[in-house]
């Protein structure tokens, strides 16, 4: 199977402190790829390195075998548009209406006609099951449903690759049933490369083909969900079973609180 | 040694912010312009800044210049000079009060708005999603803007002189008593259109560089949390009030100092 995306040697560091030391991985073509680890490891820092919004410290991440670091402004914006974004928090233009958002990404690299966009915008929304909710503006819609658009945002323009930063976070049961429903559809109908960042287990194991897990700056875990569910790693299974402690530790590093309360600390 | 290296660590701190500032105007207006696209942006962008800020614009110049008649009037009747007030109020607006005055509201009213807007835009991931749609931001979001400024408030310091001049009529010719014809025939053989309008034009048209320039850069280098918009808000309304201050000194010595 071909890759999409690889990942060599990536090490990546934000004002001093290192996010991500010496990471490898491999996104497959057609496949749903999904990343995984607590929250504030950088795993939407992983997404803008992928996309190009970030650039690495040392190591190489390649597009089709194209290095995206190295890109050239203009060309990085073409590959762009071979790849979509679904933000945590939909990032719809506040300004615009539901189907005017939608149509953007068309009207900005289309030369096609009002009509044929609205019927593009339509069968979108048709897909999120939104079309009745074109006419509103992103205010006016429920969490959800914002995402929902976002997602009818993200495939405007079919693209090859789809990342998810995300998609489940502070979802009810309901709209993350549908969302897991629709990433999984999308995905079926559409042959696309998907990268769901997450931490959400058991809605990813239901649509992952293949499962990293990113704890401590690097990769802890990888494989199958089948055998990350048997993976016999603690540090893995803390974070499957959602144990409080564990080797991922309860308290943030301090001094002991002993030392703490007796105000030696320094 | 302590002050020393603050010092260093400062000057290196806003040396940096300006390199982020020259980058994102030239990534703005410089390279490659697409008049086209940019077109409709711009005239809505016109409405927002320069037409929202009409209002704010005419009462202050209707204010100002009323008030100017009405301290020269006291000064100048005690020599019999009266009949100058159409040349002072409007020589005061067209130099100084019309641009300065005029770029100071502008800062607050439009300058900090274009911040928060840019600033909630960053911090909803707005900015983020268009450049993973390839859509530059800078040519999308901050270039219109840029020009609507540079565009609109010099328009608005020329409505604000003109107001003003009407103002000074108000209370000097119909209310005080001066003889309307000397009020407008005076003023016209003393204005110069070169030395007096166009320089009060380029005075402005600098002054709105320097605003939207700081607006936009401090909306795009905006910290995405409350705070940090808070913080580039205030900072917009300082800075391009000072700058317009310590400018307006430079210019007005390069135009009138010298002769």
């Amino acid at each position: 199977m071909e890759n999409l995306i690889e990942i060599n040697n990536l090490t990546f560091s934000r004002s001093g402190r290192i996010i991500y030391d010496d990471i490898s991985l491999q996104i497959k073509k057609g496949k749903t790829t999904a990343i995984m680890g607590p929250s504030g490891i950088g795993k939407t820092t992983m997404l803008r390195l992928m996309g190009g919004q970030l650039v690495p410290d040392k190591g190489d991440i390649k597009f089709k075998g194209e290095s995206i670091p190295g890109m050239r402004r203009n060309r990085l914006y073409e590959v762009r548009r071979q790849m979509s974004m679904l933000f945590q928090s939909g990032a719809l233009f506040t300004d615009m209406t539901v189907f005017d958002n939608i149509a953007f990404p068309l009207r900005e690299h289309t030369k096609l006609s009002e009509s044929i966009i609205h019927t593009v915008v339509l069968l979108k929304l048709q897909a999120v099951g939104l079309r009745g909710a074109a006419d509103l503006m992103p205010a006016e819609l429920s969490g959800g449903m914002a995402r929902r658009v976002a997602l009818a945002r993200a495939i405007a323009l079919d693209p090859e690759l789809i990342m998810y930063d995300e998609p489940f976070g502070g979802q009810d049961p309901i709209s993350m049933g549908v969302l897991v429903k629709l990433i999984k559809a999308l995905n079926d109908a559409l042959q696309l490369t998907s990268v769901v960042v997450t931490h959400d287990v058991t809605e990813v194991l239901t649509i992952a083909d293949y499962i990293y897990i990113l704890a401590e700056k690097r990769i802890i875990g990888s494989g199958t969900p089948e055998q990350i569910k048997n993976s016999d790693s603690p540090l893995v299974q803390q974070f499957l079973q959602g144990e409080a402690d564990g080797p991922v530790p309860f308290h943030y590093p301090a001094s002991s609180i002993a030392q703490a309360f007796l105000g030696n600390e320094s | 040694m302590n002050w020393l290296i603050n010092l260093g660590a400062h000057t290196l701190e806003r040396l940096e912010m300006f390199g982020r500032a020259a980058y994102m105007l030239f990534g703005a207006i410089i390279a490659k312009p697409q008049p086209l696209k940019m077109l409709p942006l711009t005239i809505k962008q016109i409405h927002v800044v320069g037409v929202q800020s009409l209002l704010i614009i005419v009462v202050s110049g209707l204010f100002i210049g009323m008030v100017m008649a009405l301290q020269s009037y006291t000064v100048l009747v005690d020599y019999g000079a009266e009949g100058s007030l159409g040349p002072m109020v409007a020589l005061s607006l067209l130099r100084e009060l019309g641009p300065v005055v005029t770029a100071l509201l502008f800062a607050g009213r439009a300058g900090s708005a274009l911040t928060a807007e840019i600033g909630l835009m960053k911090a909803t991931e707005q900015l983020s999603s268009l450049e993973m749609m390839a859509v530059d931001p800078l040519r999308r979001v901050i270039a219109p803007r840029l020009w609507a400024g540079i565009i609109s408030m010099p328009m608005l310091a020329l409505i604000f002189s003109a107001v003003g001049i009407l103002g000074g009529h108000i209370v000097g010719v119909d209310w005080l008593g001066v003889d309307s014809g000397s009020y407008w025939s005076i003023m016209q053989s003393t204005v110069d259109w070169n030395k007096d309008v166009v320089n009060g034009i380029i005075k402005s048209i600098v002054f709105a560089f320097v605003i939207t320039w700081i607006a936009t850069f401090k909306g795009y280098d905006s910290i995405p949390t409350s705070e940090g918009i808070s913080k580039a808000t205030t900072e917009t309304v300082v800075f391009s009030s000072l700058a317009v201050l310590g400018l307006d000194f430079i210019l007005t010595a390069l135009m009138f100092g010298i002769e």
